[in-house]
């Protein structure tokens, strides 16, 4: 449960929204002012959604501790149902198949395991 | 648009409005749970329902909302969750300026609010659409606000019942395991050549060993990590920066690039 009070999250919410819709209108107001993005602007934005997405998605599965002793935390149950879920969004690149397959793995193995 | 053409293109304004909104539709199926579960967490992590309703239509971008909500879940810092949800909304730039030549002729209001409207899935099927049909500058706005409208409402009536359903779920459901989930399904579209891999094998990586880092600040030095990972193999390669359009800046600004990339290490 978050220690943040209303006012915080509103705070939170209006940076973030008026920085998202910023980024949204950047170049449809600009274009004609600027002649174009830079290629390489391009370039290095091409890897924000995978490398992004990856970093969403890997600690909610595998976490690191430091202490007693180094090493990985993790539940053997939600390890599978990732991998099923991997596959499933290779094969398909869907979203419903994806969770629901995964969401689906996730309970039957916490039935058997 | 002058007054000639908005006589004659009442028909088409509305065929243009219903084809995008049509469009869209198969999307709907991957948006409505995405939303459930934005209004779920957003609860159970501890946001009153009314802000968390409010978030979807102030941000409207479904993965930095779930990444903010889990990190003000975590009361990380406020710095923490702004720059982690903006380098995650990073993206629209490119979908701005790749969809702005289709907008170039729109008036002042217009442009400001087919902007608030650009997301992944609208940026997507509209760029298709306008590259393959002849639409005039006044339809093509009709498909764009037809899908994007579509889009908007059913995010924010997802988030919703999300929200009120978010009180009665049981915790050992374990429906936060669906916030990775919906996050593997996208990631896969986006993996398009070796160095997107890359940079999401790296990403994935750090993220795991940055996690122990204070302040929450792990997805934003993995991201980093990712990105940096991704352009080097791509200089190595000499396919970085990979583009649709023509290379006349790519010489000039190699040297830019290396400054910038310099500075976010």
């Amino acid at each position: 449960m978050t220690g943040y009070d209303p006012m915080t999250i509103w705070l939170v919410f209006f940076i973030v929204g008026i920085g998202t819709y910023a980024l949204r209108l950047s170049f449809i107001i600009l274009f004609g002012r600027l002649d174009d993005v830079p290629v390489w602007i391009e370039g290095v934005l091409r890897f924000v959604p995978p490398a992004a997405l990856a970093a969403l998605i890997v600690p909610a599965i595998i976490s690191l501790s430091l202490g007693p002793s180094l090493g990985l935390v993790f539940e053997h149950e939600k390890v599978l149902a990732g991998a099923i879920a991997t596959l499933v969004a290779w094969r398909t690149k869907r979203v419903l198949p994806t969770i629901g397959i995964g969401m689906l793995a996730l309970w039957g193995l916490q039935l058997v395991l | 648009m002058s007054q000639m053409e908005s006589q004659t293109n009442d028909t088409s304004v509305r065929n243009a409005f219903l084809t995008g909104a049509r469009t869209v539709i198969p999307i709907l199926l991957g948006i409505i749970p995405f939303g459930l579960i934005t209004g779920v967490t957003a609860v159970n992590a501890g946001i009153p329902p009314l802000q968390a309703i409010a978030m979807s239509a102030i941000v409207f971008a479904g993965a930095s909302q779930l990444a903010a909500i889990d990190l003000i879940g975590n009361t990380a810092p406020v710095a923490v969750v702004v720059v982690t949800a903006i380098i995650i909304n990073l993206r629209h730039v490119m979908y701005s300026a790749s969809i702005a030549p289709y907008f170039q002729r729109l008036s002042g209001p217009w442009k400001w609010l087919c902007a608030y409207g650009l997301t992944d899935q609208t940026y997507a099927v509209s760029l298709t659409e306008f590259r393959a049909k002849d639409y005039t500058p006044s339809t093509r706005k009709w498909f764009y606000l037809g899908a994007a409208i579509t889009l908007w409402g059913t995010w924010q009536l997802g988030t919703i019942v999300g929200v009120v359903a978010g009180a009665q779920i049981p915790s050992g459901l374990s429906l936060e395991f669906a916030v990775p989930l919906t996050f593997i399904a996208l990631l896969f579209p986006a993996l398009e050549d070796r160095p997107t891999i890359l940079a999401a094998i790296v990403a994935g990586a750090l993220s795991v060993i940055a996690g122990v880092l204070p302040f929450d600040l792990g997805l934003v030095v993995a991201t980093l990590g990712g990105i940096t990972a991704g352009v080097a193999v791509g200089r190595r390669h000499g396919s970085f920066p990979t583009s649709t359009r023509s290379d006349e800046f790519t010489r000039d600004s190699e040297s830019d690039a290396d400054d910038e990339m310099g500075s976010t290490q």
